[in-house]
């Protein structure tokens, strides 16, 4: 589903002296199929602006179309369950909306309330609780006894089982080890080339925006700061470290060699052992 | 969901009602609500609220802000007053409305009923909008200090009383964060048969007493680890001072309830 933000503009309890402005004339596209991460510092809009995705929040001021749902400025959501049904939200820390006393009774909560039949639902279960990497004979186990990461698979597998066209996630992989991390990831990319997802991606990690995302939103106290393909926005080191981003390690080794052995390498998406391999063949002599 | 949360939010600022000395706040207030009730008269009214109004002019908190954070109270005021003119039966019939007489004795005691009540919560929301909940408790231990003799265990208590305004926004974040995601997983807490909704609960309320029960045994673990031992012998980061302001306002409001009892009818 496309998702077009058009001047949106947030601002969190108005007229009070807690008066907040979240979001600033906010204006961007994202086509149906593509992977988009969206980078900045604490604070600087990304949870506000994924809120607005599936309706928790409406515009202060503009407007955002997800589909054919259209969230205005000062007129109430219609369709709000049937947009939430498109749009599956992965929070931070999802363990914590765990409550049911059996796996499988969580995974089924969220289809459940769309109205999904029985049948279809068991199947989904069985479905989600595999692609997040959890054996099908945990499901009658209590989602309490689970260990910190399993509980993240199971709150990621309740979301999945909705079928979402959407899937927003906001650092799905936080506080998890880095196989963990890489595993899950690496899972979120493949069901969304699999089922030809539209994905939201909030990130602290530029290592993960290069490596998935193919459109990258950096945001700065609520305004769009940069946008553009993953390898591009990167290239704009000092623009990035003015708002307190790094770009990722690759690329600044890459720099580094260049400046170093006045080298003219290019990353585009190469392993360190392709990349070290070219810059010993170029220190070598020859020519690539 | 915060926007009409004023009692109990603090709001920083740098009036000398935020400076002053937080027992001489909880002092007057209590004060305050005692002599509220021995007033009577247009006079003894007046100086109360005349009190109370400055008080509030003092913090240069807007006004618009207060009004909107009573908005819950106001039905209750507004509940109180009608109550009166439909069930006191004193002094002469004024007008009836609806086949009711409204008394003029009701419409007396109705206005002083309502006016008691507002002021009672126009002062009391006072203190909680000009001070830290952490000052608060610590003006609480300091005024129960003397029960320490009879074994009351006064710091315990005001640890814990600290613990939960500590935890109130906490909760109230965590609230908001778990009803969200459950929105976004079709539950609906804003529409819906009665039944349906208070089911919608479940899902809210499970998760939040999990969590809670998970915070208060690490914060529990924490506090061993660093040899939290109690009361005795600790010193306060900041210590409680009564200074030339605070005198000022005690013998001010002291003025005023001199001025009520004189004026009572």
């Amino acid at each position: 589903m496309d998702i077009t933000f058009d001047n949106v503009s947030y601002i969190y309890q108005p007229n009070s002296p807690f008066e907040h402005r979240a979001l600033e004339n906010l204006s961007f596209q994202i086509p149906s199929g593509s992977f988009v991460a969206v980078i900045g510092h604490t604070g600087s809009g990304k949870s506000t602006l994924i809120q607005h995705l599936n309706g928790l929040l409406a515009p202060t001021h503009g407007s955002v179309t997800i589909g054919d749902v259209m969230l205005q400025a000062g007129s109430k959501p219609k369709n709000l369950k049937a947009l939430r049904k498109q749009v599956g939200v992965v929070f931070q820390y999802p363990e914590h909306q765990l409550f049911e006393e059996t796996i499988e009774k969580d995974i089924s909560f969220g289809p459940l309330n769309f109205g999904v039949q029985e049948e279809e639902i068991k199947q989904r279960v069985q479905e989600t609780i595999e692609a997040v990497g959890l054996s099908s004979d945990m499901l009658e186990r209590s989602p309490f006894d689970l260990s910190g990461g399993q509980m993240r698979r199971v709150a990621i597998a309740g979301v999945l089982a909705m079928n979402p066209r959407v899937l927003v996630l906001d650092e799905p992989t936080a506080g998890l080890d880095p196989k963990g991390q890489r595993e899950i990831m690496d899972m979120f990319y493949k069901l969304h080339h699999e089922k030809n997802l539209t994905t939201v991606h909030v990130t602290h990690s530029m290592e993960d925006a290069l490596a998935y995302a193919d459109y990258v939103i950096v945001m700065h106290n609520g305004h769009m700061y940069m946008q553009g393909k993953p390898l591009e926005v990167f290239k704009e080191k000092e623009a990035l470290n003015k708002v307190g981003l790094d770009v990722p390690e690759i690329i600044e080794l890459t720099t580094k060699m260049n400046k170093r052995f006045g080298l003219s390498l290019e990353y585009k998406k190469q392993s360190v052992e392709e990349l070290a391999a070219e810059a010993a063949h170029k220190l070598k002599g020859g020519s690539v | 969901m915060n926007s009409s949360m004023v009692i109990g939010q603090y709001v920083p600022g740098d009036s000398p009602v935020h400076h002053m000395d937080p027992r001489a706040k909880i002092t007057i207030i209590f004060f305050f609500v005692i002599v509220v009730f021995f007033a009577n008269s247009v006079a003894s009214y007046g100086a109360l609220a005349l009190f109370a109004l400055l008080s509030v002019g003092v913090t240069k908190i807007p006004p618009r802000f207060i009004a909107k954070g009573l908005k819950p109270v106001w039905f209750l005021i507004i509940f109180t007053f009608i109550l009166h003119l439909v069930v006191t039966k004193e002094g002469n019939v004024l007008f009836s409305v609806l086949g009711f007489d409204v008394y003029s004795g009701a419409l007396i005691q109705g206005v002083a009923i309502s006016l008691r009540f507002f002021l009672l919560i126009l002062i009391t929301s006072l203190l909680t909008l000009t001070t830290t909940p952490i000052a608060i408790t610590d003006a609480i231990e300091s005024i129960l200090h003397p029960l320490k003799r009879i074994k009351f265990p006064v710091h315990e208590l005001a640890l814990m009383m600290s613990i939960s305004l500590r935890f109130i926004p906490t909760l109230m974040q965590e609230t908001e964060k778990i009803s969200k995601a459950q929105a976004s997983r079709g539950v609906d807490f804003r529409t819906g048969p009665i039944k349906e909704r208070l089911k919608a609960i479940v899902p809210l309320l499970v998760p939040l007493f999990v969590s809670a029960f998970k915070r208060a045994e690490e914060l529990a673990m924490a506090m061993e680890a660093r040899g939290y031992q109690g009361g005795e012998g600790r010193t306060k980061l900041r210590e409680l001072a009564l200074r030339k302001i605070d005198y000022m306002v005690l013998v001010l409001f002291t003025f005023v309830i001199i001025a009520v009892f004189l004026t009572r009818a």
